[in-house]
């Protein structure tokens, strides 16, 4: 092999080493997609569950939000959402009588990629819930459970082995998409190693480093859902 | 919102949109033209070439694209000039450019994730018409030419059609790396302008009319094609 990494150094934990700082990196980035994943989720499974069981204007909104944000590419979005965001919050407090705040960048960023998943996920969880066969939830009904009984004992247990696939590249998703919010400046991965390459002038070792660690994290995640696949499918017929 | 600026830019975005949409079309074509024996190596091709076609895609599939698009044009980028004799070569007007790259790094995302798509396509062509094809005497290239790939490509319209969607959304990272696409002009713009939401507002309608072209153009498709039985 040429020469190709002569300053393997920069990447050490210890003095002038940006290890410590790819992982601070790697931190911020795991943070800031399990946020935007959780939110997602919960929009998901809100807007699922509009988009189903809600009145006419609901759909067309819903159907109005998932159209537009999954045509929009996530870059604009971001920007969009971000300043059209803290310029609302601020307007609202400024109403208020408040004094104007600065949003953080991890909850902005959280927001943000939340917001775009939310869409994805609707669709997911919306296409999970159409797969429960109609008997169970008829049989559900038939015991007098309420709406929200049905919907914590039945529809969502039931619904997981559908989603399963769906949310995990849902997941794999978000996560790639941190790295959007160093075009605006969050301190991620991607950040950090763009200050790192750029500082230390070794581009290429420090966004390999980067990838590495990316692929890392999507191989960890692919093997935990591997196994929740399986345990939500415990008892149910093999998939062809 | 004021929107007197659209005139004056009227020029950059025609400009930016004629690059966003080569950049498009031509990942896309370089990209499926890997694609497609990506897809089919692992499914019928040797043990060792499925495996390294399998490692090629969840690498490209497993990091960000920005960070591909990083490695190639800072990372490799830097390499190029410390080379005298490629910076004597012919290639080297080509190199300094910041397009090619975007290209390549678009064109290694679509073959790897569209040689996945393939390779599920493959897999779904039921045995029993392989099996007639060749009990016809096909030869197997013509097997691949006249079932395998159209069968293929049949069960996989919808799916293409979303993926390509994904790879227009993904075209405004190549403005990070200084390319001027629709998104690359809009930044531009913003900044002369100092207007914040209206540049944005309209490149994400640009955007939005794109997405709806390819849908239509792949439901059109489809409805051409023979539906699957």
């Amino acid at each position: 092999m040429l020469d190709l990494f002569p300053n393997l150094h920069y990447l050490s934990f210890g003095e002038g080493g940006w290890g410590m700082n790819m992982l601070r990196g790697l931190v911020s980035t795991l943070q800031i997609a399990l946020g935007a994943y959780a939110l997602g989720l919960t929009i998901g499974l809100a807007g699922a569950l509009g988009k189903i069981h809600g009145g006419p204007i609901t759909k067309l909104l819903l159907e109005i939000y998932t159209t537009l944000i999954r045509a929009v590419p996530e870059l604009v979005l971001i920007l969009l959402l971000y300043y059209a965001g803290t310029a609302a919050l601020n307007s609202l407090l400024e109403w208020m009588g408040q004094k104007p705040v600065d949003i953080s960048g991890l909850v902005a960023g959280i927001l943000v990629l939340g917001i775009v998943m939310g869409a994805y996920s609707t669709e997911v969880i919306r296409g999970a819930m159409r797969a429960i066969p109609r008997g169970q939830i008829e049989a559900a009904q038939a015991y007098g459970m309420s709406r929200i009984t049905l919907l914590k004992r039945i529809t969502i247990p039931a619904m997981i082995p559908f989603a399963i696939p769906g949310l995990s590249n849902l997941w794999l998703i978000v996560m790639k998409d941190t790295a959007l919010l160093a075009v605006v400046g969050f301190t991620e991965l991607a950040m950090t190693t763009r200050q790192a390459a750029g500082i230390t002038r070794s581009y290429l070792m420090f966004y390999i480093a980067a990838g590495c660690l990316y692929l890392l994290l999507t191989l960890l995640s692919n093997m935990i859902f591997r196994r929740l696949e399986k345990r939500a499918r415990r008892g149910q017929p093999e998939l062809t | 919102m004021r929107w007197d600026w659209i005139p004056t830019y009227w020029p950059d975005f025609v400009d930016g949109l004629i690059i966003t949409l080569q950049l498009l079309s031509m990942s896309i074509i370089i990209g499926m033209f890997f694609a497609i024996p990506i897809g089919l190596v692992q499914v019928t091709g040797p043990r060792w070439l499925g495996r390294i076609a399998q490692g090629f895609c969840t690498v490209v599939r497993g990091t960000p694209l920005l960070i591909q698009l990083w490695l190639l044009y800072y990372g490799l980028g830097s390499l190029f000039p410390s080379m005298p004799w490629i910076r004597e070569s012919w290639m080297w007007p080509y190199l300094r450019d910041a397009f090619p790259y975007a290209l390549l790094a678009f064109s290694i995302s679509v073959a790897g994730y569209e040689g996945e798509v393939m390779r599920g396509a493959f897999k779904s062509v039921p045995k029993g018409e392989l099996e007639a094809a060749r009990s016809f005497g096909m030869s197997r290239f013509t097997i691949l030419r006249r079932i395998w790939l159209p069968r293929a490509f049949q069960n996989v319209l919808p799916t293409l059609a979303g993926e390509f969607v994904l790879t227009l959304k993904a075209t405004p990272l190549a403005a990070t790396i200084t390319v001027f696409d629709v998104y690359g002009v809009g930044t531009m713009v913003r900044q002369e302008t100092y207007r914040i939401y209206e540049p944005l507002l309209f490149i994400a309608g640009i955007y939005i009319v794109l997405t709806g072209i390819i849908v239509l153009f792949f439901r059109w498709l489809e409805n051409r094609v023979p539906r699957a039985v």
